[in-house]
């Protein structure tokens, strides 16, 4: 039996997901951080004094699609200010995975989003300010 | 002939080409594809005989009436039921476990215990989880065992005398464990439980027979084997559904109606309010008889080789898993599986672009899930016109995925 390779599942696997997915470049744990988890991802913020995010990373048992996903809104959350970030769409992470995201597959884009939204409202509720060590925030 | 090469030129969807490949078709499991025969009787059935049933005394309503009734004779036949009363035309398999989850949801009192099972699909546990909490009753569940195989022993202790129902799946729709039917209902009976069987897996796949299997209960769906959507069937003992009081109400299920109160319907018209699904019906009983003229007993036969040949094939391949009863236990068409760093969103996606339909995430088992520790699996699931050069396909394709991301 040869394997067979299958083609990129038309469009679906853009390069962008495809290249987050193999080395997302903010996956990994984030300690003393506000994380919140949702259907097994994780997304961990560290917040400055003034609120700004001076860095966001991720972990998840999860697919590809919302895996890049969670990669890109990292990437662009970075340095932006709660309200900035809170100001972020889909479409700001389409724009950049360039891919042909069918319907069905939509929730595995916004997912990220949504855990965002609680992981800003959970820094929110702590002050915008870098909790102290072990203060771990975690919603499940 | 093999019963693919008789039966795939019935089938008019795989004449399909997916994203630039013939069709393969492995997600019988969630609805199956219909034959031309099924199409035909109900396009007949709309363009000559369409009226409603039982109550328009015109020819097309006789017609109409026949049909549906004549459906009700060809389940009775195909499940072995003992009279057609026991044959009560649902929406299907929900609709049917839901139905018999309220009708003997009013029957329980405070402290009463319900038995469900960990592999069950949530539409054999939600209804119970609302009745216990609506009730007052108790809801427990046989844990499954690392082989897929329900801890029976763990099921007797939670057997008592406050034990009024246990459900559970024939068929599981993920792992393809096949439950020991009749020795789960003697030991429910021991304690004068009644049994409710969900039987969406199994009535596709194996010979029915309700006289041996002996449960009160017994549901499934048209769409699954062969038939259309918006269908479905709950067999009842007819001792014990003489007992019950209807479920749901409106036309059709009374003889005499006051303000106050009504005077109910004998069996099984008690239990179908409402204008039934009749074209659906007449095209269930069309995939009967398809199902029949094949041979239940090759159907089985069939569909157990393809399941042994995924089996084996998708062991051998380096980093994937497979769960469920290992062979040689008997099984269910299903085959549920993982590939190591592939998520089985991503496993469904890149089959899909090279045409192959299987079903991938928890399979509305999200407890099984739990157990397995797993968020979902990818699944196979296997029907008459699935040919072994198809399997093969299948595992040639898994092999590749785990470099196609």
């Amino acid at each position: 039996m040869s394997p067979a390779t299958p083609s990129a599942a038309h469009g679906l696997y853009s390069d962008v997901i495809r290249e987050r997915w193999r080395r997302p470049r903010h996956r990994g744990d984030l300690p003393e951080a506000n994380a919140v988890a949702e259907d097994r991802v994780r997304i961990m913020l560290a917040i400055e004094p003034e609120g700004r995010i001076a860095e966001a990373r991720f972990v998840g048992d999860s697919c590809a699609i919302c895996t890049a996903s969670a990669d890109v809104l990292a990437d662009l959350i970075g340095g932006r200010s709660r309200n900035e970030a809170m100001a972020l769409e889909v479409a700001d992470v389409l724009a950049v995975l360039q891919a042909e995201i069918r319907p069905t597959r939509m929730r595995c884009v916004t997912l990220p989003f949504s855990v965002l939204a609680k992981a800003l409202g959970v820094a929110s509720a702590t002050g915008h300010s870098r909790p102290a060590p072990g203060s771990r925030t975690q919603l499940q | 002939m093999r019963l693919d090469e008789q039966t795939r030129p019935d089938f008019p969807i795989l004449q399909r080409i997916v994203n630039g490949h013939p069709l393969v078709y492995f997600d019988s499991g969630a609805s199956s594809q219909k034959p031309r025969a099924v199409l035909e009787a109900m396009n007949r059935y709309y363009e000559r005989s369409h009226a409603n049933v039982h109550r328009s005394i015109h020819t097309l309503g006789e017609e109409a009436t026949e049909l549906y009734e004549l459906a009700r004779d060809s389940v009775q036949r195909f499940i072995g039921a003992a009279s057609r009363e026991e044959v009560v035309f649902t929406r299907g398999t929900t609709d049917g476990l839901g139905l018999i989850a309220e009708t003997i949801g009013r029957t329980l009192a405070k402290g009463d215990e319900i038995v469900v099972t960990e592999l069950e699909h949530h539409s054999n546990l939600i209804p119970w989880q609302l009745v216990a909490r609506d009730r007052g009753a108790v809801l427990n569940a046989v844990p499954v065992l690392r082989d897929g195989t329900l801890d029976l022993d763990a099921f007797d202790r939670l057997l008592t005398r406050r034990t009024r129902v246990v459900a559970f799946a024939h068929v599981s729709n993920v792992l393809g464990t096949i439950t020991p039917v009749t020795e789960i209902v003697r030991r429910a009976r021991a304690v004068n439980a009644l049994t409710v069987v969900d039987g969406a897996q199994a009535a596709p796949h194996l010979r029915l027979d309700m006289s041996s299997l002996e449960c009160d209960f017994y549901v499934f769906s048209a769409h699954k084997m062969l038939g259309p959507t918006g269908i479905g069937v709950l067999y009842g003992r007819r001792a014990v559904l003489d007992s019950l009081e209807p479920g749901r109400g409106g036309s059709e299920m009374i003889k005499e109606v006051w303000i106050d109160h009504a005077q109910w319907n004998d069996l099984p018209w008690r239990f179908e309010p409402g204008t039934p699904p009749i074209a659906e019906a007449v095209g269930l009983s069309a995939g009967i008889e398809y199902l029949e003229k094949l041979g239940m007993d090759r159907v089985a036969e069939h569909e157990r080789a393809l399941t042994r040949q995924t089996l084996e094939g998708l062991a051998r391949l380096p980093g994937v898993t497979v769960y469920g009863p290992p062979l040689p236990a008997e099984r269910g068409a299903v085959v549920s599986f993982a590939v190591d760093g592939l998520h089985p969103h991503d496993v469904a996606a890149l089959l899909d672009g090279e045409g192959i339909a299987v079903r991938a995430g928890h399979h509305c088992a999200m407890p099984l899930m739990r157990r397995l520790g797993v968020v979902g699996t990818s699944r196979a699931t296997f029907s008459v016109f699935n040919s072994p050069d198809e399997v093969s396909l299948l595992l040639a394709t898994v092999a590749g995925l785990r470099s196609a991301l």
